[in-house]
């Protein structure tokens, strides 16, 4: 039956004209990296490649007629995946490439709304890719690209070699300050190694928090940015319980782009009654969900000996037992939205009144 | 005792039809094989997305990844209509006098017998193309409602409302009611004399099959552990009235219908391979087939109303014999 099949995964690629993203595509498509891709695009336009496993797809926004606003779809992608997959086998994994403008999050809704591509695929990342050089700019006139960005588990910053090191340690601090959750690439024509890229696992609940060290640490205390952008070390010597690290680079940065509207809420806590902290969550994402673009979290639930993991998109939420905790590890609560018109102290309160007394 | 030839093929069945009284298997990957004396194979689509069976011609229409549309006939003769580009075709629907259409993206296409081509363009894609059975008329599901077009004249089409996005479409027998499939688990009905909506709801799956019984008394549908059956011989449709539930398992979900042609019984088949036959007016069933490797996904009666032949995702496909 279908649900046993192996479910294929799913990398979308987000980002504005220009950004580079037929680069990676071509990549993608010609690299020899021992998997086959089927890439759906919006236009057969600049890929010069020739393979039958590129589809051009309009983009179709489908509201669901359930009073939801937030609840859409791609139905595009819903035919185009059913019709790839009654073929398995000639593609290991698919590539979703979306227009400049798109929004991701009715991409990102199909692969859990729908529940034949949920079957037979899986989301694996939101991949973002952004020109250093007209960041600013895009951030100035549009909406789509902070998006792009808040919404990204990948960040792939292109073009560095066009802005100075001023420039771009600035434009990064805005990525941060966008998404703190994401990882940031630096490259130069779409350098980044695909296997950043592809088969990350960022929406995989036993996967996604733990190949992401700066999940959750960074925001109120955004450290550690003189270590570049590939820093893939951990970053667990920070002690936590205060917050009183001291930051080496100046937060007005990300101000200097007065038309960010998109925000992240970190939340820390204790262990969490689950009686309380269900129903809470529930309540959060029904009344705050059109204004979460995403959210993830690793909950310490009360007499639970297992990491539970929290990851959503609107109002679309999931959670899984991950791992026992390890002994000697700190049953701590984290949780992050990352949205518009959060109120960051009322979460913060009603989060910390679900903690088990 | 009903029994079952079957024909185990690789790969998803798109359609299983009878050309003259030979069945014919269409697969996704584009070949369709056809049990007649024998196993035998013809190569229609590279990559076969959307059939139609145009019964007054006796074939089977084609659309596929290619961009291309074929037309099947008995014995295997494949013909090529229409090379469209390096779109995918994604629908097929096939009319009177020998007019078929297709459609690419927001576009449908109809081509007439003759070869001429018409095309109308959509604010939005084409997700569905059904022709009325009456006069040069064919309907198009779309994002919020349906479309039709009479293109043999010229003239405004007519829109058809509904908030939502419509999948599939179908015009009853006698062309008094259009009947769309939704992607929120419902189907959409329009009276088209007067424009009365008909809501049919409460499957908890998508309908991605639907049959019309003899003469358009009722309509037969997939997304439910049961088929749904809703009347249609009042003049207003099934609106006020309860469906039949026919065939209901409590562990498995209905993927395909199709109608005995003279009978007031309907073929059901289910995600795990199995098939019956109900009757409508005691709910009588009949075991037709066991499971097998996955979900029916399409079926017809033959002529002689002795033969179906069905089809499945896993490609386990086969001519049940109803007489054994």
């Amino acid at each position: 039956m279908s649900e046993a099949q192996t479910q294929i995964p799913v990398t979308v690629l987000t980002g504005y004209l220009g950004a580079g993203k037929t680069t990676l595509l071509n990549r993608i498509l010609s690299e020899n990296h021992g998997r086959r891709y089927a890439v759906i695009v919006n236009e057969f336009g600049e890929i010069g490649i020739d393979n039958d496993l590129i589809v051009e797809s309009d983009e179709e926004i489908y509201e669901m007629n359930n009073g939801c606003v937030c609840c859409t779809v791609r139905g595009d992608l819903i035919r185009v995946v059913e019709g790839l997959m009654r073929r398995p086998g000639r593609f290991d994994a698919i590539v979703v490439e979306t227009t400049g403008l798109a929004d991701p999050v009715p991409v990102a809704q199909t692969f859990f709304m729908d529940d034949d591509v949920r079957s037979k695929t899986k989301l694996d990342a939101v991949v973002a890719l952004v020109d250093a050089k007209h960041l600013p700019l895009r951030l100035k006139d549009s909406k789509e690209a902070e998006d792009q960005i808040a919404f990204a588990d990948v960040v792939v910053l292109n073009k560095t070699d066009l802005v100075t090191p001023d420039e771009l340690a600035k434009v990064e601090a805005t990525i941060r300050a966008i998404n703190p959750a994401a990882k940031i690439h630096r490259t130069q024509r779409s350098g980044v190694p695909l296997t950043e890229v592809l088969d990350r696992g960022a929406f995989d609940l036993t996967r996604a928090l733990e190949n992401d060290p700066h999940f959750l640490e960074a925001h109120d205390h955004d450290h550690d940015h003189e270590c570049g952008p590939d820093c893939d070390h951990d970053h667990h010597h920070h002690d936590h319980d205060g917050h009183d690290h001291h930051h080496h680079h100046d937060h007005a940065h990300a101000s200097d782009i007065h038309d960010v509207t998109v925000k992240s809420v970190s939340l820390r806590g204790g262990e969490m009654d689950p009686k309380k902290f269900f129903p809470w969550i529930e309540k959060v994402t029904q009344m705050e969900g059109p204004n979460i673009l995403r959210l993830k979290g690793i909950i310490a639930l009360k007499g639970d000996d297992e990491r539970y993991v929290l990851q959503g998109v609107h109002m679309i939420i999931e959670g899984d037992h991950q791992r026992p905790w390890k002994d000697g590890e700190k049953h701590e609560s984290r949780l992050v939205f990352i949205g518009r018109e959060l109120d960051a102290e009322r979460l913060k309160k009603s989060f910390e009144a679900c903690q088990a007394g | 005792m009903p029994t079952v030839a079957p024909l185990d093929l690789e790969g998803h069945c798109v359609a299983a039809v009878f050309l003259g009284d030979v069945p014919h298997f269409a697969l996704a990957d584009g070949a369709v094989h056809r049990l007649d004396n024998g196993h035998k194979t013809e190569q229609a689509n590279d990559g076969l997305l959307a059939a139609f069976h145009d019964a007054a011609n006796d074939r089977l229409i084609t659309g596929g990844e290619d961009g291309k549309v074929f037309a099947v006939k008995a014995g295997g003769e494949i013909t090529e209509l229409v090379s469209a580009g390096k779109k995918w075709i994604t629908s097929v629907a096939a009319g009177p006098q020998g007019a078929i259409a297709y459609s690419t993206g927001k576009t449908a296409f109809v081509r007439f017998a003759d070869g001429k081509t018409r095309e109308f363009t959509h604010p939005r894609s084409v997700e569905g193309l059904a022709f009325s059975p009456k006069g040069m008329r064919f309907g198009v599901a779309r994002y919020n409602g349906a479309t039709l077009h009479f293109p043999a004249a010229e003239g405004k089409p007519v829109e058809l409302e509904w908030a939502g996005a419509h999948t599939g479409i179908t015009f009853s027998p006698d062309g008094a009611f259009l009947v769309t499939t939704m992607q929120e688990n419902a189907l959409h009905g329009w009276k088209l004399a007067d424009g009365k909506h008909m809501r049919m709801s409460g499957y908890p799956g998508k309908v991605k099959s639907l049959s019309w019984s003899v003469k358009g008394k009722w309509l037969a549908s997939s997304g439910a552990p049961a088929a749904i059956v809703w009347p249609f011989s009042a003049k207003d449709g099934p609106m006020g009235k309860a469906p039949l539930e026919l065939g209901t398992r409590g562990n498995a979900m209905v993927t395909a219908v199709a109608c005995h042609p003279s009978q007031d019984v309907v073929a059901v088949g289910y995600d795990d391979g199995m098939v019956m036959a109900v009757r409508f007016a005691d709910a009588k069933e009949v075991l037709l087939r066991r499971p097998g490797k996955d979900a029916i996904t399409s079926m017809m009666w033959d002529k002689e109303e002795r033969r179906i032949a069905f089809g499945s995702a896993a490609g386990d496909c086969g001519v049940i014999d109803i007489t054994g």
